[in-house]
């Protein structure tokens, strides 16, 4: 599903977040980015949904070359890709349900479909009887996980999430990780950056450590592999 | 794909609301850009009315030797019908011309017995060229002619005219043009607040696959409501005080020279310039609005 070979990125500014990356993963794998901040892993997920285009190198996404695509294609690779961040990203003027149908609304969805797609994706994450409700009175927890129902209320191939337990305490993180696992489950390929270990070593999947913009390791059910 | 006008619609309104005093200071700016290009419009068509009919008003005044006889005065006016680019020739003889003197002085004056007796007046000739441009040409060669005393047209006075209009036109183009940028300037602001204000909207649209047409649309509509809005009043203010000005001016003028005087009627214009005014209010509206735009739409 992605294929990386040589891809390096280098900022204007001159700091070389990626040297000559080489990487492949398959549809429906669950793999954890993990490493010191700064290492590049936020640079590497950009790139997934061509926030950032690499400087030199190949990045094929389902056979397509990301860095080349043109501006217009762009809305096109994004609806096949949810991204989840830390600060969850939601728009605190609408109710939940708006908030996940948003995404549908965007790509010209009729409302009858919305509903039924919000509705489902909704019980998924468990908050069907919230969806009247604005994110600023639901708990960190609920809030992540609107903003996962809206990142694959699309039935996105890919999921991509930017350290989504970041902002959470430990209890919360797991329930939010079982949703990824449920995604997971269903077939959809599931990258995730992290800093957190436990779940990186109960919850055993491929771990790629990045520092220094090079992958030095990876590992199927691999460990976290840092001291804190 | 579904029609998401309503939608475009609703946001865009929204964003109007959302900076009520952006927004005022934008529309007021397109309204007083309006206004003054609708008064000076109502003006320079007008004036542009005016200069044709004076254009169509050109004639040459040949005055015809006074030792000339009935026979050579009728030659002169076949003389003048068979020259190229003459459109009319019209007589009036000594004796008529003194009847319109008399007329002018009023019977009783001193002036009147003296020409009363012995009249001074040429027989005329009244030439008028088929263009305005034909006038000087035709003027030199009937100057030339046997039995021609002298020659008259409004050359300068015609030239000074057309000077100063063009200078008005020219000026006044300068100061819409002027306008017109301020205006634009205020919206692409009154638009750039929006945009900033909603950049987390815009984040996600961009983020779950928004294309860039969808992001723009309710920007784009509310620059064209603002455009819009500011046009009603000029469009009311420019037609009805029209209506009145023409009312007060037009019989005034009509008693002073009913053929080159003759305003513009209100009914032929003002469609014409509600519809140009609104039409630029609009071009304002979205122009300011899509510039700003750019910028946050790149990847």
């Amino acid at each position: 599903m992605i294929k990386m070979q040589q891809v390096s990125k280098i900022y204007p500014n001159g700091v070389t977040a990626l040297r000559e990356v080489n990487l492949t993963i398959n549809q429906g794998e669950f793999v954890y980015i993990v490493g010191p901040s700064g290492a590049g892993k936020s640079t590497f997920m950009k790139m997934m949904y061509r926030e950032e285009k690499p400087t030199s190198g190949s990045f094929l996404f389902k056979g397509l070359e990301v860095g080349k695509l043109k501006n217009r294609q762009i809305p096109e690779l994004r609806r096949q890709i949810g991204v989840i961040f830390q600060d969850f990203k939601l728009l605190t003027s609408l109710t939940v349900y708006e908030n996940v149908a948003f995404a549908l609304e965007v790509v010209g969805e009729d409302k009858e479909q919305i509903r039924k797609k919000v509705m489902e994706v909704l019980d998924l994450v468990k908050l069907k009887h919230k969806a009247r409700n604005y994110p600023n009175e639901l708990s960190g927890g609920e809030q992540q996980r609107i903003s996962i129902a809206r990142a694959i209320v699309n039935r996105p191939s890919l999921v991509i999430a930017d350290e989504p337990t970041g902002n959470l305490d430990p209890d919360t993180a797991w329930e939010i990780m079982e949703v990824f696992e449920e995604i997971h489950r269903r077939g959809t390929t599931v990258v995730m950056a992290t800093h957190n270990r436990d779940i990186v070593n109960k919850m055993r999947h491929r771990v790629l450590a990045i520092e220094g913009g090079k992958i030095v390791r990876d590992e199927e059910k691999g460990m976290y592999g840092y001291e804190i | 794909m579904k029609f998401n006008g309503f939608r475009h619609l609703r946001e865009g309104a929204k964003g109007l609301v959302r900076n009520g005093w952006m927004t005022f200071a934008s529309i007021s700016a397109v309204t007083v850009t309006l206004l003054l290009v609708g008064i000076f419009a109502m003006v320079m068509f007008n004036v542009n009315k005016i200069s044709e009919n004076v254009e169509k008003d050109v004639e040459i005044q040949v005055f015809v030797d006074r030792e000339a006889d009935q026979a050579k005065i009728d030659a002169v006016g076949k003389q003048l019908e068979q020259m190229p680019g003459v459109a009319s020739v019209e007589y009036s003889s000594k004796e008529q011309e003194l009847d319109r003197f008399k007329e002018q002085l009023g019977e009783g004056s001193e002036a009147y017995q003296s020409v009363e007796k012995d009249n001074p007046l040429h027989d005329r000739y009244v030439v008028k060229a088929t263009s305005p441009d034909e006038t000087e040409t035709i003027a030199k060669s009937v100057e030339k002619m046997e039995n021609i005393d002298s020659v008259e047209y409004g050359e300068d006075y015609v030239e000074k005219m057309f000077n100063f209009l063009d200078g008005v036109r020219v000026g006044g183009i300068i100061l819409i043009v002027g306008l017109t940028f301020m205006a634009m300037f205020l919206i692409s602001n009154t638009i750039k607040v929006t945009i900033f204000s909603r950049r987390r909207e815009i984040e996600i649209m961009r983020l779950v696959g928004a294309k860039n047409g969808f992001i723009r649309a309710p920007f784009f509509i509310e620059g064209l409501l603002m455009g819009i809005f500011g046009a009603l009043i000029p469009i009311a203010v420019v037609i009805f005080g029209y209506e009145a000005t023409y009312g007060v001016l037009q019989p005034q003028l009509m008693s002073v020279n009913a053929s080159i005087f003759s305003l513009i009627k209100p009914s032929e214009l003002s469609a014409q310039i509600a519809l140009i005014l609104l039409g630029l209010g609009a071009f304002i509206g979205v122009w300011g609005s899509t510039t700003s735009l750019g910028r946050f739409l790149k990847i």
